[in-house]
């Protein structure tokens, strides 16, 4: 198919061109700038390639840069071992799109099935070769516009009062060649190696060019510095030929299903933990690697020393310390063959001018660029950082530095820039209250941006006065949520509700043993102590303030609300059961609304229409309208059964027996004393 | 308990009794002067006294604590005095200022401690220190772990330990310690804490509260051995402890050979569980070890037995290993647990859930919130196991649905399997599918949503349930209709012509209005309509045709515009443009003229058109009726109306004299819920038939026709007119009452609460920063620095 869309941008950059003509003349200087764009997106890597076609699709002038000469060029280097670590799971039993997308780490969001990333491979572990070849498919068959072989070596501002936020973004190609630009989208990912500098740092072979090949590595002592993904794939693949393999990191590995961040150290890789703790000879050492120093013998074997033992000596080659001198059962005693720095990337800072106060974050996550919870740069107004190099908003809690989550976040802010440049409010269904259950649970039980994105991503559900109505927002960036009437251009005067998916509070983290008994919760009343991820939904009477979400409570991820409400986990995660899923959701929203939200037969709004003055919002909504749901007989005796509906014609022939009526005058406000039920309780406690 | 008080007290003088007399408490404070309190002692019994000065005051938050204690001091046979120091008598236990007053511990007439009265701050306190300093030899107090391993080893062999630690003397689980000393003083050691080092020695971690631990050393022979220990896992109460006491002094184990149902120990007394052990004769060995095992882990949570399996008369379950009994007379749970652990958790479990569950009807007695009271949800549950012919409607799938709804005119139900109403309403649609069956007209097929969701989002889709109709070279139309079973037959049989029809001649069109031209369709459509207009008039033909395109489904429309139109037009007596309305049930045609009448007015003419003058309320026609804001006069009937009443009715609409109601009549064979609407009405029933006036819209007042009176044209129209003037009284009034949620929700944020309450020396406070909450987990890597040398393993 090829070229689907035709180019668009043709139309407003030639306004912008004949606007800009007047001044010309007057600054001689102008002449050169080419017309700005309104989008430049850098980097044609999976992020990059997402947002443009979100701008496609919205028919936006954009363009991307692109260094390389083709889509993913990162993907073609890396990882060494050329084995993605995210999941391309092709079978679930179900057909739902949406909820396969929970399970399907590599696609990129499209309309197109036919760019889904089961169709280019079929490893459950692809290979990386298979992630260039679809990102190639995915950046042609949609026709986004890239230009390769351009490399942005140069970003700086132009205050300007014409342009979208007060400044263009001025790109400086490797050429000399310079584009104007009025939103910059960086998408340039993790591209610069950590290094480590301690004396003797020169003997360290680094991750991006160590061979691959076991062959080089049999019979030898090796020491791999790092203990994230890239260091464990480096043990994994010569782990059968060395002598042994010692991994030397800060501070203690973190095993992902116990964090449940999938970034930390995933069991495809974790074959050395396992000789570790079987005394196979590999094995695993804390230890901060600035103190570190390596020193090679004559014979070109490296020892490890410490930093301030080669300060006090006078670094003769010989004689060099050694701490097993002091302490002779020093665990790195033994000299090694090889040591292999595997510290992972940061972000490329150098290519940006100091004007655009583009930091880097906290302490904590300094190898990414400081952003707000939009995803716009806290420096500039206009710049957002996406994809790998935006985790700085959910670095080890959620997805966001991956291709499954940040795919959404992306959509996230395009969604934000549409409605701030284009006055496009952010998509939202409105229904009546009647379908409030209903859309929570449709949501709840098939979204995969709530559920890769879980804790920075969440739906919104905004009501209409009096309560009788509501706008649904998907994927709102939830610490943004004191700014949702401006930055989605939706009000949110009567009330809200926020649908999360979160684990147990206590559940995740380095230390924690997540296979406990009693790990799963299975009674409705405990719900609210689920562990494994369980939609959790918050209720305010008001929009929070900045303030309020800024100084929530430790460890929750939005301020307090008026009150919340725990789905139980689910083993299947499937959350439609009718007693333990939907009965508890249904009693919290209609408390929260102060009103029933029970669905009705037609025959009970018939009754409730002509003796009450009031209707439930279902008999309303629904039967008022010519709506009403009639039933079938056999429903009906089922209703009879259960105690739900009295049988009138039944009692009608009894009375007639007995010639008399009861005085029956209570208010029916509810159509019977329901009564006993089979509570399917005590079978639905599941190890999970 | 009454009578041992009350000796203690008579060992005092009359004064005493007096007192009591005079204050009506039996256990009062008794005031004595020194003389006279020293004269009260007795060898061998314990007094406590407070010396004050005389003038001093006679209320104080000591003196009240006091006389809290007194009581429980004098069940331990301590008597309990406030000594009054009178100038006459001075002693020297009398201090020389107001403030350095002290109570003082006697023993006999010899003094054993002194207590400055801030220590006794309470009745607690009181009580702990008493008998603290009267126990001395009873409880050790420790502060080392030293001191307690050579308690240990001292006792190895020839008795078991009660070790407790207390975060302060006086408090009122000290107080709890000290009474289980006083009862079981003589049978174990008791030793005291106030050290947390000391008890994080013995490998505590979470040290928060008061623990008590049972040290089994009378059992241990060999002196290198350590003695066993228990911790009690309830808080410090007296009464825990003397459960946890006693069920340590229950044996370990027993073996028993009988029914498990008629098996009773001091544990069930106590209130704890009993878990048996099957055995076999084959297995009795490993059996016995692993009950052992177990017993020590439930040791002071339940009672563990041996069930000897091949001994025993009756049956039990061939695979069950185990046999939970949770309290006496309670019938006993048979488990298949294949793991230690599985037993500990199911009794630790359980055990916990009784607790809560008493806990839970302390506050809040009431409805079970899990109950469903959903009419709807609840049909649909309890009829998930029926099998629908499903077969008769053809599923659609992402890959089937735009081939299918193109090749052929479909009905498509989308739904959610999930969703309650449209399971409800799918049922409904497969009972369609059977009316149907063998007739061509529609491809009936059906969607579910919660599978295809990306198909439903195209077709516009996003509630359920939703029916469309695609027809070839037609936008789909959406199905507006009840959502039952003869409302969607009526809607897909009138969509089999393309209304408006186009009439061509004038035989056709009177063959249309007396409804041979489509006889079969007029059972479901009891008005034809027929509009007529000259060939030039396209504007009005267009409107026409639009408001036809609108009511498709619910009427038939045609359109005549010949060149001898006129014909029909003089016909009926109208000009042109104009309305047909042939009412075929009355065999009559109506005709209305059509001057400048938009669309929406002209639907608005065509829905008036099909209401009945008097008519037959069902709880499908009913919202149609409501819909013209008045009050209803419904006659109920058991069964036809009488036609008498029906002509009185007729007529008197025909008079104009109903034009501020809707007459209409209820049949209550066809419509048995009219029965429930009935005994809201009235509170005695009169027979039927009944008239009644229902105000809905405004106020909510319910008249009734005398039920002494005939129903005449005159009666009627007599009592109307007094209705309209006020002077009938209303029998009832419905409420006006707001649905509000038929019961409440977990309320989730107060039970956090009550879990964040309970762990309330939480570190760090309670809200931090955004930025603090990321570096939350940073790990102490900081302390690198200071263990350079220790890289080990």
């Amino acid at each position: 198919m090829g070229l689907s869309v035709a180019p668009v941008w043709g139309p407003p950059g030639l306004l912008l061109t004949m606007a800009l003509c007047p001044a010309l003349t007057l600054h001689p200087a102008e002449a050169r700038a080419p017309a700005p764009r309104d989008y430049c997106v850098l980097g044609a890597g999976p992020a990059g390639l997402q947002m443009a076609y979100f701008l496609q699709r919205a028919a936006r002038d954009y363009v991307v840069f692109e260094r390389a000469s083709g889509p993913g060029s990162f993907f073609t280097r890396y990882p060494r071992h050329r084995k993605l670590i995210s999941i391309n799971k092709r079978y679930t039993g179900r057909t739902n799109a949406e909820f396969n997308l929970r399970h399907d780490w590599n696609s990129l969001l499209s309309h197109d099935p036919r760019l889904l990333f089961r169709r280019y491979s079929r490893a459950y572990f692809p290979d990386a070769g298979d992630m260039v070849r679809y990102l190639g498919d995915f950046a042609g068959r949609l026709g986004l516009r890239v230009r390769y072989n351009t490399t942005i070596a140069h970003v700086t501002l132009d205050k300007d009062r014409r342009a979208w936020n007060g400044h263009y973004f001025i790109l400086t190609d490797q050429k000399g060649q310079e584009y104007r630009c009025s939103v910059l989208l960086v998408a340039t990912g993790l591209s610069v190696p950590n290094l480590v500098d301690f004396p003797g740092s020169e003997y360290v072979e680094g991750y991006e060019s160590v061979s691959v090949d076991p062959e080089d590595f049999v019979g030898q002592n090796v020491l791999i510095l790092g203990r994230g993904n890239s260091a464990f794939e480096t043990a994994e693949n010569i782990l059968g030929v060395t002598n042994f393999v010692h991994m030397l990191s800060r501070s203690r590995v973190r095993l992902s299903w116990a964090t449940h961040y999938v970034g930390d150290l995933r069991a495809v890789n974790n074959g050395l933990l396992d000789t570790y703790q079987l005394k196979s000879l590999d094995g695993l050492l804390e230890s901060d690697l600035a103190d570190l120093a390596v020193v090679k013998d004559p014979k070109g074997k490296l020892h490890i020393t410490l930093k301030f033992y080669l300060e006090e000596s006078n670094q003769s080659a010989e004689a060099i310390p050694l701490p097993q001198d002091d302490s002779d059962n020093f665990a790195m005693r033994v000299a090694y063959d090889r040591v292999i720095r595997c510290l992972g990337w940061k972000f490329d800072f150098s290519i940006f001018n100091k004007s655009l106060r583009l930091s880097s974050g906290s302490e904590f996550s300094k190898k990414y660029p400081l952003v707000r919870p939009s995803y716009e740069s806290k420096g500039s107004r206009g710049l957002f950082v996406l994809g790998t190099a935006s985790h700085s908003v959910d670095y080890r809690k959620s997805a966001g530095g991956f291709i499954h989550g940040f795919r959404y976040t992306v959509r996230a802010v395009h969604r934000l820039l549409e409605h701030r440049h284009h006055g496009v409010a952010w998509p939202a269904t409105e229904h009546p209250i009647t379908q409030l259950t209903s859309c929570v649970l449709r949501r709840v039980n098939e979204a995969s941006g709530l559920y890769q994105m879980f804790s920075v991503l969440a739906d919104v559900v905004l009501l209409k006065e009096n309560g009788t109505a509501f706008e649904y927002l998907e994927e709102f960036p939830m610490q943004m949520l004191a700014q949702l009437e401006a930055v989605t251009g939706r009000q949110a005067r009567h009330g809200l509700f926020v649908i999360n998916m979160e684990y147990g509070r206590n559940f995740s983290g380095p230390d924690k043993d997540v296979f406990f008994y009693d790990r799963s919760v299975g009674y409705t009343e405990d719900a609210w102590q689920s562990n494994f991820l369980h939609p959790v939904i918050y209720y305010y009477r008001h929009l929070p303030t900045e303030q309020e979400v800024r100084f929530r409570p430790a460890d929750w991820p939005l301020p307090r609300p008026a009150a919340i409400h725990h789905i139980l986990e689910d083993f299947l995660t499937d959350w439609t059961a009718p007693v333990s899923h939907i009965l508890p959701l249904r009693r919290f929203l209609e408390n929260c609304l102060g009103t029933d939200l029970r669905s009705f037969y037609a025959e009970s709004c018939f009754l409730f229409a002509l003796t009450r003055q009031k209707l439930p919002p279902f008999c309303q909504q629904g039967y008022l309208r010519m709506q009403g749901l009639v039933g079938t007989g056999s429903l009906r005796q089922h209703r009879v059964e259960s105690g739900l509906l009295r049988d009138y014609a039944a009692a009608g022939k009894r009375r007639e027996d007995s010639g008399q009526w009861p005085g029956l005058r209570e208010p029916v406000d509810q159509p019977e004393a329901p009564g006993p039920l089979d509570q399917p309780l005590n079978s639905n406690k599941e190890e999970l | 308990m009454m009578s041992f008080s009350f000796d203690g007290f008579r060992v005092g003088i009359s004064f005493v009794m007096m007192c009591i007399v005079y204050k009506s408490a039996v256990n009062s404070l008794p005031e004595l002067s020194p003389q006279k309190y020293f004269s009260t002692l007795q060898a061998g019994k314990a007094s406590l006294a407070y010396f004050c000065q005389a003038d001093s005051p006679s209320t104080s938050v000591f003196l009240e604590e006091l006389n809290k204690a007194v009581k429980p001091l004098q069940d331990y046979g301590i008597s309990v005095a406030k000594v009054n120091c009178v100038k006459e008598e001075t002693s020297r236990y009398c201090g020389k200022e107001k403030d350095l007053m002290k109570a003082y511990l006697f023993r006999g007439n010899i003094l054993l401690r002194e207590f400055p009265t801030d220590t006794l701050f309470d009745e607690n306190a009181i009580i702990a220190h008493v008998l603290f300093a009267l126990l001395f030899n009873e409880v050790k107090y420790i502060t080392t772990l030293g001191d307690l391993q050579n308690i240990e080893n001292a006792l190895k062999g020839k008795a078991d330990i009660a070790f407790s630690y207390v975060r302060a003397i006086g408090t009122p689980e000290h107080r709890a310690v000290m009474e289980a000393a006083f009862v079981y003083g003589n049978t174990y050691q008791f030793v005291l804490t106030t050290e947390i080092a000391l008890l994080e020695s013995i490998g505590m971690e979470d040290i928060k509260y008061a623990h008590l631990y049972f040290f089994h050393c009378k059992a241990v022979l060999d002196l290198t051995q350590q003695c066993r220990r228990t911790l009690m896992g309830q808080p410090l109460t007296t009464l825990d402890i003397y459960r946890f006491i006693k069920s340590m002094e229950a044996p370990l184990l027993t073996e028993v050979a009988e029914d498990p149902q008629q098996v009773s120990t001091v544990h069930l007394q106590l209130g704890l569980p009993l878990v048996f052990i099957v055995s076999q004769q084959a297995t009795y060995e490993a059996d016995r070890r692993t009950a052992e095992w177990i017993a020590w882990r439930l040791l002071g949570k339940a009672g563990v037995l041996l069930l000897l399996r091949d001994s025993l008369e009756v049956d039990i379950p061939q695979q069950a290993n185990v046999v939970f009994k949770r309290e006496e007379g309670m019938p006993v749970e048979f488990l298949v647990l294949h793991d230690v652990d599985l037993v500990i958790s199911y009794v630790e479990n359980n055990t916990y859930i009784e607790e809560r569950q008493e806990d839970e009807a302390d506050d809040m007695e009431g409805p079970d919130m899990g109950m469903q009271d959903d009419e709807v949800a609840e049909s649909v549950y309890r009829d998930r196991k029926r099998q629908l012919p499903l077969e008769l409607i053809v599923e659609l799938t992402g890959e089937t649905f735009n081939t299918t709804v193109m090749a052929s005119d479909s009905i498509v139900l989308f739904y959610a399997g999930w969703q309650a109403v449209s399971m409800a309403f799918l049922h409904s649609y497969v009972d369609l599918a059977v009316k149907l069956k063998g007739t061509p007209t529609m491809l009936l097929t059906r969607i579910n949503c919660a599978n295809w969701p990306d198909v439903c989002t195209k077709e516009n889709v996003t509630e359920f349930p939703v029916v469309k109709m695609y027809k070839e070279g037609e936008n789909p139309v959406s199905y507006g209709g009840m959502l039952g079973t003869e409302d969607l037959l009526k809607f897909i049989q009138l969509n089999r012509i393309s209304c408006p029809v186009n009439i061509t001649s004038i035989q056709e069109a009177e063959e249309y209005l007396t409804g041979e031209l489509y006889k079969d369709l007029i059972s479901y459509s009891g008005v034809s309509v027929l509009g007529l207009f000259s060939p030039s008039m396209t504007t009005a033909q267009e409107d026409f045709t639009e408001a036809g395109k609108y009511l498709k489904g619910c009427v038939i429309t045609g359109i005549y515009s010949e060149e001898d139109v006129l014909i029909l037009s003089n016909k009926y007596t109208t000009t042109l443009p104009a309305l047909l309305l042939a009412r075929h049930k009355e065999s009559q045609v109506e005709s209305i003229p059509l001057a400048n009448t938009h669309v929406q007015e002209i639907v608005q003419i065509i829905t008036n058109a099909l209401l009945e003058t008097f008519p037959e309320i069902t709880v499908e026609n009913l919202p149609t009726y409501l819909g013209l804001q008045k009050p209803l006069l419904i006659l109920f009937s058991d069964g036809i109306i009488n036609p008498q009443y029906q002509k009185a009715m007729l007529t008197l609409v025909k008079e104009k004299h109903l034009d501020s109601v809707i007459p209409c009549w209820l049949n209550l064979k066809n419509t048995p819920v009219g029965r429930g609407i009935l005994q809201v009405y009235f509170e005695v029933l009169p027979p039927l038939p009944l008239l009644v006036v229902v105000n809905l819209h405004s106020g909510g007042q319910v008249f009734a026709f005398p039920s002494d009176q005939a129903i005449t044209e005159q009666n009627l129209l007599l009592w109307l007119k007094k209705l309209e003037d006020g002077l009938e009284s209303h029998i009832t009034i419905l409420s006006a009452q707001e649905w509000k949620p038929p019961l409440p929700a977990y309320d989730f944020l107060r039970m956090m609460d009550a879990a964040a309450s309970q762990h309330p020396t939480r570190k760090g406070p309670e809200y931090m920063k955004e930025t603090d909450i990321q570096e939350n987990d940073k790990q102490p890597e900081d302390k690198s620095a200071v263990r350079k040398e220790r890289i080990e393993l």
